[in-house]
């Protein structure tokens, strides 16, 4: 007999899968997005996972996770508090459970809570037994191995790897709950194990057992529906930001018809950009990996040297090791493009976490002076647009440029409105030629821009010398004269700040003046976009302006940030952006600020503003 | 290779005035340089020379084709990108025992390994000139400078082994003062596909004058340098009479004429490994002279020709999406209306 199943709709749910490094939940919550994706949700997604390759089995430190918020509404950030928590074992919901809110639904593999495992956890008595759970939570005790073991009878597989695939039973049993569709992850297991007929077989059955558990289990009473988003018109694709950066590179070369040399060296969270470009030597895009982040700048200079772009990505400490090599192209005048995928420091830091305080070293840690473009996308869609900025302005102006993403942003995803390529700004490229009547002057400027033209090895009769050495104006011979070099250092400072010309007008998002304007950098964009709404609801005169350009600043923020009584800056630091601000406006801003290894949350900065407002 | 030079030496000298100190083996190293170059080559738009940052580095601003002064030990990173990025220049690295081997230790050793096809001239004058004088990772251990007053301590590294540590697949020694020699070897670099390694034994008349006295003076040079040609005995000596002679594996000098004839003198085949390794360890060595010449030598599949073949490989074998915008729009989309 059918059971009775009430169907609710509902805007919004957060889930989070949680579970040992080797349960697969990063790929439970990857299947999961992809899913929402196309039913047409928007949503925001956070992997959290250890940096230890495999911490040891069952133990706190070795747990991964993945969360992801998907509505029926615009969204901008993964959650705070999870609405549904799956802990695939002990250790799971020890570090997770505090986060469940009140009266959530906590889903449990019950085979995992054996007496090693909750020992290794931390438990004295098993909270699945001791009634600790149940009248706090909706509570879901599921024997996902049993189950998994049961439907793959008869698969000639070892038992380890039906085990292991119970993390589909996981992602069967939500996929009920929020009726979604099973067939794309059947099509994508299909098209990953091509050559594995039975582990195709036993995924797809572990699949569908944790499905019919929630459809004929008599504990599970109600279906949550989630509507499609009103998303703005168009063709969308889920995108992270390593794949929107590689894309906004390609773009790039595409529009330029620049050769692009990407040459770095294997770092947590950027190596990923690495292996992407690597699969795409049939667009040409040459990739190289490094003896070192030294040699990765370096041979990505020498290739912009010889005409091509030249890109390099890294995290923090790798970005400190080519700060020395920044220097040279800001004198060499040469373009260069260096992704910085933050994440926690000093030092190595939280390999794994996301973090926002490269600021300083993005905008001044070189020795010398040496001004560099920065630009941060605020979101893991707008990875492709800043990188394809950053690539643009970086030939145009001569000029290396950082891109300052994270962790939350390269790993973190959202569906994305595919563009049209033809609809980004242009993308020209002129190498200097020999001309009859005029020596090659090779540091001769564009009036305009300040831009020194681009004379690449090969060219007949432009050869000449360049390096690190101070450059004699317009000959760019070797020269210390001291107005010479006073000249050279402004010249390089004006060059940079004339990007500030052609950056769009900053959008003010809510009150256009009022009590507090929400200035935020990178990808604290979605935190405070999702305060602001809500603040905007309750009618507070609330602004929120989200910055892409670090330096130069939008030559229009000035007058913004006068319109409100008070400006707060909430950012992943200890308040670099902050000092910038109030340095350059001498602003009295405020700082909300967390250094907790992922990206801030709304309700914190709601609670800010009020009481901006109120005291 | 240029069958009829069109350019002359002072094609590749540029306006910029020299500036080492007087007397500095560097001008010699420049002048032949400048003087073969036409040998090698009748387009000089596609030449650069890249160096770090010592006295050695300066180099590229003396030669009137492309060039590029980096920073002190990267010259190799910056070179290997370039070479990659636009395979069709010759590119020619100079740097020296410290820019080299010490700060650019790391760099050094990996261009060797992956054989991307450019030109090293080390200048070794094992000691630093232009911070005015403290020992380098070539200098003899015990020596005097302002860094190590009581003597350093460090035993030095040997380049050409180093070099053939490194799988290089060109290793080659010569000497300022032998001009012609010189010539010789900056020519056959430029004739072998791959990373070529010249080491240059080079006179700092200021920080470290004499280094290689043994090896220019007349009273001397002959019984100490041994110079190797491939398909010829090593024999040297002022009569012209001495030579390598292997006994078993073990190498030792012997007179020609006593025991021995020529003969029994080792002939030199610079495409074997090892011999190209015990050369290289007479360096150094009280009792076996110093080899000068290409030590090895073979051919093999250069980094940037092996890209170039793996670009084209994967155009012709892709069968994912082949435009930009097909890339744009793969995986899962949807449409919202």
């Amino acid at each position: 007999m059918a059971k009775n199943v009430s169907n609710k709709t509902i805007d919004n749910v957060t889930i989070r899968f949680a579970g040992d490094s080797g349960d697969g939940m990063q790929l439970s919550g990857g299947r999961f997005t992809q899913t929402s994706a196309v039913v047409g949700n928007d949503l925001s997604t956070l992997p959290d996972f250890p940096a230890e390759i495999r911490a040891p089995a069952g133990s706190l430190a070795g747990v991964s996770s993945f969360q992801i918020h998907f509505s029926s509404q615009e969204i901008h950030t993964p959650g705070e508090k999870p609405d549904v928590l799956v802990a695939m074992n002990p250790a799971a919901l020890k570090v997770h459970l505090k986060d469940l809110v009140p009266g959530g639904t906590l889903i449990v593999n019950k085979n995992a809570f054996t007496k090693k495992n909750l020992t290794l956890a931390g438990y004295e008595d098993d909270p699945t037994e001791d009634g600790s759970l149940v009248d706090y939570y909706s509570t879901h005790f599921i024997e996902m191995g049993k189950l998994v073991t049961n439907a793959c009878e008869g698969i000639d597989i070892p038992s380890k790897m039906v085990d292991r695939t119970k993390n589909l039973c996981a992602l069967g049993v939500l996929f009920w709950m929020y009726d979604r569709p099973l067939e794309p992850t059947i099509d994508w297991l299909n098209q990953k194990f091509k050559s594995k007929p039975d582990i195709i077989e036993a995924n797809v059955r572990a699949l569908n057992a944790g499905y019919n558990y929630g459809d004929t289990a008599e504990i599970f009473t109600t279906r949550y529906i989630v509507e499609k988003a009103k998303l703005p018109k168009g063709k969308y694709r889920n995108m992270n930001g390593t794949l929107a950066s590689c894309l906004g590179i390609l773009t790039a070369a595409e529009k330029s018809n620049l050769g692009i040399t990407f040459a770095g060296y294997p770092i947590t969270p950027a190596s990923n950009i690495l292996h992407t470009l690597s699969n795409w030597k049939q667009f040409g895009i040459k990739t190289y990996q490094a003896e070192d982040e030294i040699a990765g700048i370096g041979a990505a200079l020498g290739a912009s040297y010889g005409g091509a772009l030249g890109i390099t990505a890294s995290s923090g400490p790798g970005i400190a090791l080519k700060s020395e090599f920044l220097g040279l192209a800001v004198m060499t005048e040469l373009p260069l493009v260096v992704i910085n995928v933050q994440r926690g420091g000093p030092s190595t830091g939280l390999p794994t976490k996301t973090e926002q305080s490269d600021l300083f070293q993005a905008v001044y840690g070189r020795n010398g002076e040496a001004p560099i473009p920065v630009i941060a996308p605020t979101t893991p869609g707008d990875c492709f647009f800043a990188t394809y900025e950053a690539c643009r302005l970086a030939v145009k102006y001569m000029t290396p440029v950082m891109v300052l993403s994270d962790g939350y942003l390269v790993n973190g995803s959202e569906p994305w409105l595919i563009p049209d390529p033809n609809k980004l700004e242009d993308f020209k490229v002129e190498f200097a030629r020999e001309n009859e009547d005029e020596k090659f002057l090779p540091y001769k400027r564009d009036e305009k821009t300040l831009a020194r033209n681009w004379a690449i090895p090969g060219t007949k009769g432009l050869e000449h010398r360049i390096g690190g050495l101070e450059k004699q104006d317009i000959t760019g011979n070797v020269n210390y004269d001291s107005d010479n070099h006073q000249k050279m250092v402004e010249i390089r400072a004006q060059k940079i700040a004339n990007i500030a010309n052609e950056l769009p007008e900053t959008k003010v998002f809510g009150e256009k003046s009022g009590d507090v304007l929400i200035l935020s950098w990178g990808s604290s964009h979605g935190a405070c976009r999702a305060a602001t709404e809500s603040l905007l609801s309750e009618n507070l005169k609330v602004g929120h302006v989200s910055i892409n350009w670090i330096s130069p600043l939008p030559k229009d923020l000035v007058e913004i940030l006068n319109n409100y009584k008070k400006v707060l800056i909430p950012e992943v630091n200890t308040g670099q952006f902050r000092q910038i601000i109030r340095a350059e406006y001498l602003v009295d801003a405020i700082g909300l600020n967390e250094v907790q290894g992922k990206p801030l949350g709304a309700s914190k900065i709601e609670e800010k503003v009020k009481d901006l407002i109120n005291g | 290779m240029v069958d009829k030079p069109i350019l002359k030496k002072a094609d590749f000298e540029s306006d910029q005035a020299v500036r080492w100190c007087p007397g500095c083996g560097d001008y010699a190293i420049l002048a032949q340089t400048q003087k073969i170059f036409p040998e090698i080559t009748t387009e000089k738009e596609k030449v650069v020379f890249i160096s770090g940052i010592g006295c050695s580095s300066r180099f590229p601003y003396y030669m009137n084709t492309y060039g590029f002064h980096t920073i002190h030990g990267r010259a190799p990173t910056v070179a290997s990108g370039l070479k990659i990025s636009n395979p069709d220049l010759s590119v020619w690295l100079v740097t020296g025992d410290g820019d080299g081997f010490s700060i650019g230790g790391n760099h050094m050793i990996h261009l060797l390994r992956r054989n991307v096809d450019l030109n090293v001239m080390l200048f070794n004058n094992r000691i630093y000139g232009l911070t005015k004088g403290q020992y380098s990772p070539t200098s003899e251990q015990g020596k005097i400078t302002y860094s190590t007053p009581m003597g350093s301590l460090d035993y030095p590294f040997n380049p050409t082994k180093l070099a053939l540590g490194a799988r290089g697949a060109f290793v080659a020694k010569t000497i300022d003062r032998d001009l012609k020699h010189l010539q010789s070897m900056i020519k056959r670099a430029s004739e072998h596909r791959g990373t070529s390694f010249i080491e240059i034994y080079q006179n700092c008349n200021i920080f470290n004058d004499g280094a290689f006295s043994e090896l220019t003076d007349k009273e001397t040079k002959s019984e100490r340098v041994l110079k190797v040609e491939h398909g010829e005995p090593m024999i040297f000596g002022k009569e012209n009479n001495k030579g390598i002679h292997l006994d078993g594996i073990k190498p030792q000098v012997v007179t020609i004429g006593d025991k021995h004839s020529i003969e029994d003198i080792l002939v030199h085949d610079e495409t074997d490994a090892f011999i190209g390794d015990m050369l290289s360890n007479f360096t150094a060595s009280d009792t076996f002279p110093e080899p000068l010449g290409v030590l090895y030598c073979v051919e093999r599949p250069t980094y940037d020709d092996m890209m170039v073949d793996q670009m084209k490989q994967a155009e012709k074998n892709t069968k994912g999406p082949k435009s930009v915008n097909d890339l744009l729009n793969a995986g899962d989309t949807w449409e919202v209306k």
